[in-house]
């Protein structure tokens, strides 16, 4: 086993490697240590267990906005000067200003800082609609012990997810159906209990992770009569046992992405599982949508993960009996559970494969051209099968949107923009302004591989007239994907409503997917009446074999149009289908929720549905998950 | 539908047409040779990237599809791949344009002075002009011109030039390729060439459709081409071919480029230089082998006065709206698009219908001259008419006309007897005006040797007239095809009028351009103008002629009459002369000669009958309702005829039998 030697080794690289999750996420000092939590559910004995690992609880509201995303004192704002801040502590952007966001703002969507339009301010707790209980089931539910709350405020929070519509709404003041109640288990037994008390009273159940979910999977479905309980997974947050012969961790299901790493990391190790999301997003939350991290090119979507799930069904436990590597046993059962978007049951527990912390992690831009140059040096990247643990390729409106982003002051932020004033004299001569792209790397592996992979990826880099362009606008580049959420807040405050959406398509359609999503998107917005040509903008985000993932961004200025949030549908749901006509897949990694159910036959063809559907029959005859998502 | 978008106006008479601008006047005024140099810097699609022709031939023999093509030609000839590809850049040699300014700019000089020469005026519409501009910044655009004479195309490009737009890259016929110096001209002017019939050569097809896509998706040019496929001889417009059009369309249709816009011009003459030629050619004389010699011979058309000219450049059509709800593209996801494939049922009748609305906005868009409608006239009373009573029925025609929709050109502030005078004055050669009577001149009549002489040379005049009276038949098609039904049916009841009416109109699908499956739209807006100008009156079950409809309907019914005539007369042949072995070669001579035979007798007196235009389209007709089939033999193909069925559609035709359902069953 492990020498002394080594473990403190793994030591260092475990601090290393919790400043560069730092890096990307939060201030160094902010890191806490806990310790893991390997021990059986303490459901019973202890409910408030004092050294609980937990960044998420259980009245989320007393640290997160209830009407925009992420932390309450993390927000975009324009100071009295008119300038941009982020305030809080929280992020490496945190407390600085961004002098060029005012001008790119008002530039790019004909935005005034005169033209505001807030948010309604507190929620009142007097226009949720009362709670439509199930008296038995409470009183039984009562009797377990197990947590939960009628609350306004709890249910409002959960009642969303991060789509623009949910959050216009909330902004507007208007609440639609809600769940009548949130439980909040502390392990899978509690789950159990839960869920056997559902089928027993005939109450609908609804998952709730991280409730970071884009796809309008965690809305009430209007219709529903029955008493809609939430399932709050957040407390169920604890790593069981870490196997270090098999690198495995097994993890409950609800512990959310930041905790989950930082915990790993402790002890030397990572999943390297990073969606955009991780700091707010679970683990069940991944398997349930099928989700995807920045750098599955090194450790894997998240189907790659897992190496066996526990859910809780109507019908009972679902499990498999080992946890072999591969199994030839009929279709895998995890398939059904991974991308069950909560139809199914709760995913409570889950067994992971880990990795030792990266000895050495490296991040690199290159500047291309063109779009299309940067897109075919994507694509020979991933026929080399070099690809680093994340590629990624911005058009040209995001790389002047990061410039916009640039922060005024700070050494680590050497200005991509001074930066690349610099190269333009010297080297990108002949690049234009308005043409240009740029590609974000990140290596990591240990220290003479990365230095050897650089080496590669440049050197293709440069067969499509690409030009590298530091370290430090590749590592801003990602910093920026954790912040950028915030940013949509920001526009809303000023009549800009936008959104992101994402697809995968094969490597020949890259480009035509690409330019024909943004031309519909504008000319969309047009035909609807939008007053200033909207942005439409997109990046290329993973590379795969045959394919790779895109996604896109829109926003509008909305002022002068009655029904804002209609024109928004509308624009949304045109791009999706100039996607799917583009031979683009309906979803990456989002997922399907009720969004995008209505294209699911055409996508999976009807007897594909039927499966799914006789799955659903036979698992949840009663539908007890009765979010409706998917089918 | 997708016609609704592109022809949504119910009533044709509130259509807005742009004005006109004259470009010879400027011509006229200044230094041709200094227009010929004239600094020339169009507008070009957004983000092209410029290729000369040189490299463009290269990315076609590089790219993917004909590449897969080739290896597979390969592959089932057992030719090394290396042979085949030769093969195909050797198709490509001779079919790319080498497009160069210099050449463009020569073409300036000297049809500066052939136009001039040739038209009073050359009127183009301006606004058009602008809309095409934007639509060739935006997306790739495919200019359709309709096709009367072989002037057309020069004229396209020369207005494209005079105007300071991106020049087109023209699809035309190897027949030019036979005047070695001319066709290299036109190709260094933009045109390439492709030839006439290539069935099955799938080299030959994967090379060109690749080479119009390539210069399509990157915006290079426009493309032009002609939906008709070929100049029409009768001035009615063609049913369209579908091959060009599919090729531009798939483009969209696979996600290549986001939209295409297609332009339907109308290219209208007063005089179209080629008309004598096509009566003859209608005729049975053989069309003159395009030859540099023939066209130097043809100096004589310059010392001749053409009227003036029109072109209008209509509204661009996107295909990407047309194919809204008509198409689902996510059809093409699922093989690379690089494989070349059928297009499915679904693409094929969007192709064809998308063809027939853009013919029909040709048509519309044709500036009519008045002569259009004395020659209507003219045709109706062969024997010739008063001067007086010309004048007043042209004036009377020219109001219905007018509330039809008919985009006419008739001079204001000028007495109608002034306008008709001096229209017959530029058509001196075909008609003569003798003591206040006007009748059709016959050229050579002197001295002919023959009763079959002298009425070949009649028929050369009524054609050529006729040529003229079909340029306003769209106007008058679909209330003109009501009328007859009225009469035919013989009732008012209104389903039998349909009935009549749609079996008409099946009837002659080949002959006018008539959309597919828009039976109840046709009759619809037939309906709707006649009673607008008052000839009938529409119940809720019938319909019922008015006391002024007893003038209109009939006149309306003369306009169709030669081509009833003119069927019956091929059914007549078929049912009575034609023998089982008659070859599809042979069809059209043994009818002209059964025709002439007719006419000779005294027993015929339309001329329409001769054409083999009219002919071909009247077999195509029943070939289509399966009165007749083709048997292909060993080494020809032979016409069976269902004698029954061709005799009860003559007999209907001729409105011995009302149409009733049991006749159109055994069709
Ligand atoms: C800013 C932002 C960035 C994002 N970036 C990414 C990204 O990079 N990659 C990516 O894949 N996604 C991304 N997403 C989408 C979202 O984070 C993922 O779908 C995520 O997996 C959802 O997890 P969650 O825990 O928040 O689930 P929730 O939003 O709470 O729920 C999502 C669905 O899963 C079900 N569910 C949740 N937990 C369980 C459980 N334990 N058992 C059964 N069902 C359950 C819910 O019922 C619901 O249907 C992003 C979203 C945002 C807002």
């Amino acid at each position: 086993m492990a020498s002394n030697g080594k473990s403190s080794e793994r030591q260092r690289t475990a601090q290393q490697r919790l400043r560069i999750i730092a890096g990307h996420l939060r201030k160094p000092e902010e890191a806490d240590h806990t310790e893991i939590a390997a021990q059986e559910c303490k459901a019973e004995s202890s409910r408030t267990n004092p050294e609980k690992p937990n960044s998420m609880p259980k009245r989320r509201q007393e640290i997160m906005k209830w009407n925009g995303w992420g932390y309450s004192d993390s927000r975009f704002l324009f100071n009295k000067k008119g300038q941009a801040e982020f305030t809080g502590k929280r992020y490496r952007l945190s407390g600085l200003i961004m002098p060029s966001l005012k001008d790119w703002f008002e530039g790019t969507f004909g935005a005034n800082l005169q033209h505001k339009s807030p948010a309604a301010p507190a929620l009142n707790a007097g226009v949720v609609p009362p709670p439509n209980l199930n008296e038995v089931f409470v009183e039984e539910l009562k009797a377990t012990g197990i947590p939960f709350s009628q609350d306004a405020d709890d249910r409002m929070f959960r009642a969303h997810g991060h789509c623009l519509h949910e959050i216009f709404a909330l902004r507007e003041g208007h609440f639609g159906r809600c769940p009548d109640m949130v439980v909040w288990p502390n392990c899978h037994n509690d789950v159990v209990k839960i869920v056997e008390l559902a089928c027993k009273h005939n109450v609908c159940l609804m998952p709730y992770g991280g409730g970071t979910s884009v796809s309008s999977a965690l809305e009430c479905p209007p219709e529903e009569t029955r008493s809609i309980v939430s399932l709050d997974t957040s407390q169920m947050n604890r790593i069981l046992w870490i196997d270090e012969k098999n690198l495995t961790a097994h993890v409950e299901a609800g512990i959310i992405g930041q905790d989950l790493e930082r915990l790993l990391n402790e002890s030397g190790y990572c999943t390297g599982h990073e969606p955009d999301s991780m700091e707010f997003s679970s683990l069940g939350g991944w398997v349930a949508t099928r989700a995807s991290g920045m750098k599955k090119n090194i450790y894997g979507n998240i189907e790659d993960l897992v190496v066996h799930i526990k859910m809780v069904t109507p019908r009972g436990v679902i499990e498999k009996s080992c946890q072999g590597p591969r199994m030839s046993t009929g279709p895998d059962v995890h398939h059904f559970i991974l991308g069950s978007e909560g139809t199914l049951g709760v995913v409570t527990e889950v067994t992971m494969k880990i990795r030792p912390i990266p000895e050495y992690q490296k991040y690199g831009s290159v500047v291309f051209p063109n779009f299309q140059q940067g897109v075919a040096c994507l694509r020979e990247v991933a026929k080399q099968r070099c690809a680093p643990a994340s590629i990624r390729l911005m058009d040209n409106e995001q790389f002047k949107f990061g410039h916009a982003l640039k922060p005024q002051v700070s050494s680590i932020f050497t200005s991509f923009l001074d930066g690349l004033k610099k190269f333009y004299i010297t080297k990108f001569k002949g690049f234009d302004q308005d043409q240009l792209c740029v590609a974000t790397l990140l290596f990591e592996g240990d220290r003479e591989k990365v230095l050897q992979h650089e080496k590669q990826v440049y050197d293709i880099a440069a067969k499509f007239g690409g030009l590298a362009a530091g370290e430090d606008n590749g590592q801003r580049g990602y910093m920026l994907t954790f912040v950028i959420a915030y940013l949509r807040d920001l526009g809303m405050d000023y009549y800009v409503i936008g959104e992101s959406f994402e697809t995968s398509v094969p490597w020949d359609r890259v480009l035509d997917l690409c330019r024909n999503v943004k031309e519909r998107i504008v000319r969309e917005c047009k035909e609807k009446g939008v007053q200033f040509p909207p942005l439409s903008t997109c990046r290329v985000t993973q590379t795969y074999d045959v394919g790779a993932c895109v996604y896109f961004y829109f926003a509008f200025n909305y002022r002068g149009l009655s029904d804002p949030l209609n024109v928004y549908l509308q624009v949304e749901h045109a791009a999706r289908e100039e996607i799917l006509a583009n031979g683009g897949s309906l979803s990456h990694h989002h997922g399907v929720g009720k969004l995008r159910k209505e294209w699911m036959q055409e996508s999976v063809s009807s007897v594909g549905l039927g499966m799914l559907r006789s799955v659903k029959e036979y698992v949840d005859p009663d539908n007890i998950f009765g979010n409706r998502n998917l089918l | 539908m997708a016609s609704k978008s592109v022809y949504s106006q119910r009533d044709p008479v509130l259509k807005k047409r742009d004005d006109f601008e004259d470009i010879l006047e400027e011509r006229r005024n200044s230094s041709d040779l200094r227009y010929a140099f004239k600094c020339y810097t169009p507008v070009l699609y957004k983000g092209l990237v410029p290729c000369k022709p040189a490299m463009l031939k290269t990315i076609v023999l590089q790219s993917d599809s004909l590449q897969h093509v080739i290896s597979q030609v390969s592959a089932e000839s057992g030719e090394s791949v290396e042979l085949v590809q030769e093969e195909a850049a050797a198709i490509l040699e001779e079919m790319a344009h080498r497009q160069q300014l210099s050449t463009v700019r020569f073409f300036a000089f000297t049809l500066s002075k052939a136009f001039k020469s040739l038209f009073r005026s050359v009127c183009v519409n301006e606004e058009g002009i602008q809309r095409l501009q934007q639509a060739i910044h935006e997306h790739p655009v495919v200019l359709l011109p309709s096709h009367r004479s072989y002037m057309d195309f020069l004229m396209m490009s020369y207005i494209l030039y005079t105007y300071d737009l991106t020049l087109p890259v023209i699809a035309a016929g190897m027949d030019f390729m036979s005047m070695k110096f001319v066709g290299e001209m036109l190709r260094m002017s933009g045109a390439f060439f492709i030839r006439r019939s290539f069935g099955g050569d799938k080299l030959y097809w994967a090379v060109f459709s690749e080479y119009v896509k390539t210069i399509l998706r990157n915006g290079y040019s426009p493309i032009e081409f002609f939906l008709e496929g070929t100049r029409s001889r009768t001035s009615k417009s063609l049913t369209p071919k579908l091959g060009l059009l599919n090729i531009v369309m798939e483009p969209f249709l696979k996600g290549e480029v986001f939209d295409v816009s297609l332009v339907p011009v109308s290219i209208s003459y007063e005089r179209v230089l080629e008309e004598a030629l096509y009566a003859r050619e209608l005729l049975g004389v053989p069309k003159p082998k395009e030859s540099t010699s023939g066209l130097l011979k043809a100096r004589r058309i310059f010392s001749e006065d053409y009227g003036s000219m029109h072109v209008y450049f209509g509204q661009p059509v996107s295909v990407r709206s047309l194919a809204q709800g008509r198409i689902n593209r996510a059809h093409y996801n699922l093989v690379p698009r690089h494989i070349p494939r059928k297009p499915t049922n679904e693409a094929q009748s969007f192709v064809n219908d998308t063809a027939y609305q853009l013919v029909r906005m040709q048509e519309e868009n044709m500036v009519l001259k008045p002569w259009v409608l004395i020659a209507t006239f003219l045709m109706q009373n062969l024997e010739g008419m008063e001067l007086s009573q010309l004048v007043e029925q042209t004036v009377w025609l020219r109001d219905l006309a007018r509330s039809f929709g008919a985009f006419l050109d008739w001079p204001d502030h000028t007495s109608s007897m002034k306008v008709v005078s001096s229209s017959l004055s530029l058509h001196c050669n075909l008609v003569s005006v003798c003591e206040g009577q006007v009748r059709l001149l016959v050229a050579a009549a002197q001295g002919c040797e023959s009763p079959e002489a002298l009425l070949f040379e009649q028929a050369v005049s009524a054609l050529s007239c006729a040529s003229y009276r079909n340029q306003v038949l769209h106007v008058f098609l679909r209330p003109a095809l009501l009328a007859v039904a009225m009469h035919t049916a013989a009732t008012q009841r209104k389903d039998e009028v349909y009935n009549c009416f749609s079996f008409l109109r099946n009837v002659f699908s080949n002959e006018f351009i008539l959309c597919p499956g828009e039976a109840v739209q046709d009759f619809d807006e037939a309906c709707y103008l006649l009673m607008k100008c008052g000839a009938v009156q529409i119940l809720q079950q019938g319909v019922v002629t008015t006391e002024s409809g007893r003038v209109t309907l009939p006149f309306l019914c003369a306009m169709l009459e030669p081509f009833l005539q003119g069927y019956q007369v091929v059914c007549r042949y078929l049912c009575e002369e034609a023998n089982d072995n008659l070859t599809e070669k042979l069809f059209i001579p043994a009818v002209r000669t059964f025709a002439v035979k007719l006419h000779l007798a005294g027993s015929l007196r339309c001329y329409e009958a001769l054409s083999s235009d009219l002919q071909k389209n009247a077999l195509a007709a029943l070939l289509r309702l399966n009165a007749v089939k083709k048997v292909k033999t060993a080494d020809q193909v032979v016409l069976k005829v269902n004698k029954l069925a061709v005799n009860s559609l003559e007999d209907t035709l001729g409105g011995k039998i009302p149409t009733q359902k049991p006749v159109l069953a055994r069709l």
